[in-house]
């Protein structure tokens, strides 16, 4: 053995390995064809995806029609089932993304919905988390109002009840978000307080809202609120939602928010205690910076489900995307082409879904990374 | 700690300071914050009852639950118990509250079982199943379910009609009237054979938990399948055969422009369930996934080392420690499920939301709609979150 290792001192270099082990061949056998069960099961669903993509392509791109000439839909007609009416949204496009919103004055509500994007953009880069950002928020929501309604800087006065599409769903979200938010932080804080009637009150609200559906909320906020206010005082129907909204924001990122709060170890609180600082002060500068970080990426999740859920007003009749949508398919010539509009509405709200939610998992791997070794 | 001599009276909680009248005190400070707090919320509690009371006065809206002896005249288009329009708005309500529960327990079941297997295919080997099943989580869970409900609704219309229905198995029949499906005429046998079933269920599960006791205290592992066998097999068999073993297959088939016979799914309760069991699923799978993906490796490892059979690895090992992760997320998905299942009222399937919304328009009683709304909600709420909670605890780790 030893003679050998001294008569040949140059190692030979490690053979390769088998060429099925390895390479794009290799990886196909680990995952694709892993005994018999596993080549089945590939073989099958491979045909299977392949099948349906063919048939989505067919009816979707070449079977499809893309317009049609002043309203006359019976080519669309003639085609169902075997090819997509893409013409609904050709002709409704407008109307999905801006509602009843003045022709001429969409661009309107195009840059409103384009100052939303920017403002997601820059909230979501970690270059701009400072005091700064919260300027920016009051900034871009003033010049949304502005914007929207009009009737300053020779821009024609728009009412409310013409707003629609896009823009009231990215509004019913982004709003309430902006003021659920620091109702939740106080609820949160509430909820851990050692004072027991602030405490029951803040347990009431989050197991209250959060045990009914926002739908009931809703119907409250349309049907019942008009009874709680005093003879005379009205507020319109999209700012009762927006209030049913924010409270029911307000109890799901309370509880996100109380997570935070009992993540953080007890030495923190006890050393901001030893420091002497009031509670407001341990609160603000020792607690909150420390257990909102650690709820970050929850409370991105928690944002795409108000996001999906500004949906909801559809039933009580506020014109958001979704009822956009489904208004553009009532007139008769364009009934039956729901597939279409909800493909494309769909398309709409993945696109921001799918976006925060890569976004969440980015940060929180990011987060993370001292933990990771 | 017994060894050290330690003063019992030092162990009590310090002696509690009377409380000063200033400022410095916490204890002050604390009452005097609360009664802010509460009188400031009481104040807007008030002024809104007040108003509140006014404005039904000056309407004239009778308040409470008078109206539910009333009449309803609202048709219902599906309902469990029997219900016709001249019967009372409680009687609707009810048959709404049924409707709610028939799409909730069904949807639960459904959502678990594929929202499972979706979440244990996430961890497949396989590259297609783990992308497919990857993509089909991700896509699902940013798409509105509103969204997905209408979806599934304007599929479902835009199906041919009864006579070119879908046919994809003997006695199976997708059309724009809702899916038909084979079933047996149900009888006096069937409910007897269940009956037995159920108690035979609950009689091996204390046998089981006797068994257990024993052979804690001996070690002698004591089988309970030949119990089990017996209790829900043999016997409800013999409870079905001892009343004739009737067996009539009710077959659905087309007769003139619909169908006869046969169990029926309504396109909106079809479309709900479908939506309700996809969207929900999605969010299982995570669930599940994460769960199994927390118990640590050595674990199953040290089981295999153990020289335990790899079903038994999954079932001793495995899973009770992934369950502890599952249970308390899944609780807020059967809450959110159950919920959910109000949007019934979009796509025109009529659960309690919709029936207590049409009551309410129909007679103005706004308050009492919605607070019956609320309260079945919460009420179904608490128990599920109550059942999962003993649930939690009995899976729960025992720690010193």
């Amino acid at each position: 053995m030893s003679t050998t290792a001294i008569a040949n001192p140059i190692p030979t270099p490690a053979r390769p390995a088998p060429i099925t082990l390895v390479g794009p061949i290799g990886w196909m056998r680990a995952n694709l064809f892993a005994g018999w069960v596993s080549s089945l099961v590939s073989l099958l669903l491979l045909f299977l995806i392949v099948k349906w993509a063919l048939g989505f392509i067919e009816w979707g791109v070449i079977n499809a029609v893309w317009s049609v000439p002043n309203n006359q839909t019976q080519a669309c007609r003639d085609l169902r089932g075997t090819g997509a009416c893409w013409a609904v949204i050709t002709e409704k496009h407008r109307f999905i993304l801006f509602g009843t919103y003045p022709y001429e004055e969409q661009w309107r509500a195009f840059a409103a919905i384009l100052i939303f994007i920017a403002l997601f953009i820059v909230s979501a880069l970690r270059r701009f988390w400072r005091k700064e950002l919260l300027l920016v928020w009051v900034a871009a929501l003033g010049s949304i109002g502005v914007l929207m309604w009009g009737g300053v800087l020779g821009l024609a006065y728009v009412p409310q009840e013409r707003w629609g599409g896009l823009v009231i769903t990215l509004i019913l979200a982004t709003f309430g978000l902006a003021f659920a938010f620091p109702l939740a932080i106080l609820v949160a804080l509430g909820r851990r307080s050692r004072l027991p009637a602030i405490k029951a009150l803040c347990v009431i609200y989050v197991e209250l809202i959060r045990g009914v559906p926002l739908i009931s909320l809703l119907f409250m906020a349309s049907v019942m609120f008009p009874l709680f206010l005093p003879e005379g005082m009205n507020i319109d129907k999209l700012l009762r939602a927006q209030i049913a909204i924010i409270l029911f924001a307000g109890a799901y990122l309370a509880e996100v928010v109380r997570g935070g709060l009992q993540a953080l170890s007890r030495g923190q609180y006890e050393a901001a205690d030893a420091l002497g600082l009031s509670y407001w002060k341990k609160t603000g500068f020792i607690v909150l910076p420390q257990a909102l970080r650690l709820v970050i990426p929850p409370l991105v999740n928690t944002f795409i489900g108000f996001f999906k859920d500004t949906s909801l007003v559809l039933i009580i009749g506020i014109f958001d995307l979704l009822t956009a949508g489904k208004t553009a398919i009532i007139e008769p010539a364009w009934q039956g082409f729901g597939i279409e509009v909800y493909l494309t509405v769909g398309f709409i709200y993945f696109c921001f879904c799918f976006a925060m939610s890569r976004y969440s998992q980015n940060l929180e791997a990011e987060l993370n990374r001292h933990r990771v070794r | 700690m017994s060894q050290t001599s330690i003063d019992p009276r030092s162990l009590r909680a310090p002696p509690r300071r009377p409380i000063r009248l200033s400022w410095s005190d916490e204890r002050v400070r604390g009452i005097f914050w609360q009664v802010v707090v509460v009188g400031i919320v009481v104040s807007i509690v008030w002024w809104l009852w007040s108003n509140t009371v006014h404005n039904l006065e000056v309407r004239r809206i009778a308040t409470g639950f008078g109206f539910l002896n009333r009449e309803a005249g609202l048709p219902i288009a599906e309902s469990i118990i029997d219900y016709n329009p001249t019967n009372t708005y409680l009687r609707a309500l009810v048959v709404g509250l049924l409707n709610t529960l028939k799409v909730a327990v069904v949807g639960i079941v459904l959502a678990t079982i594929f929202g499972t297997l979706i979440g244990i295919a996430r961890l497949s080997k396989n590259w297609v199943l783990r992308t497919l099943s990857a993509t089909y989580v991700e896509v699902i869970r940013d798409l509105p379910l509103l969204l997905q409900l209408l979806f599934w609704y304007a599929i479902l219309q835009g199906l041919p009609g009864p006579r070119q229905a879908l046919h994809p198995a003997e006695g199976v029949f997708l059309s724009n009237r809702g899916l038909k499906l084979p079933w047996i005429q149900w009888e006096g046998a069937h409910s007897l054979a269940l009956l037995v079933f159920v108690v035979g269920l609950v009689a091996t599960l204390l046998y089981r938990r006797q068994a257990l006791a024993k052979q804690m205290a001996d070690g002698v592992p004591r089988p309970i399948w030949h119990v089990a066998l017996l209790a829900l097999v043999a016997l409800p068999l013999a409870a079905w055969a001892a009343l004739g073993a009737p067996f009539t297959p009710d077959i659905p088939a087309l007769r003139g422009f619909n169908f006869q016979g046969g169990l029926t799914l309504s396109p909106e309760y079809f479309a709900l369930l479908a939506g309700l069991v996809m969207y929900t699923a999605g969010f299982i799978a995570e669930i599940v996934r994460a769960g199994i993906q927390a118990v640590p490796h050595g674990q199953r490892e040290a089981a295999q080392a153990l020289g335990l059979r790899p079903g038994k690895v999954l079932r001793l090992v495995v899973l009770p420690q992934a369950l502890r992760v599952i249970v308390p997320p899944m609780t807020s998905q059967y809450l959110n499920i159950t919920k959910n299942s109000s949007l019934a009222v979009a796509i025109g399937y009529q659960d309690i939301v919709s029936i207590a919304n049409t009551t309410l328009n129909q007679t103005g009683q706004a308050i009492e709609g919605i607070a019956i709304i609320m309260l079945v909600y919460l009420s179904i709420s608490l128990s599920i979150s109550g059942f999962m909670n003993w649930y939690n605890a009995r899976i729960a780790l025992v720690e010193r």
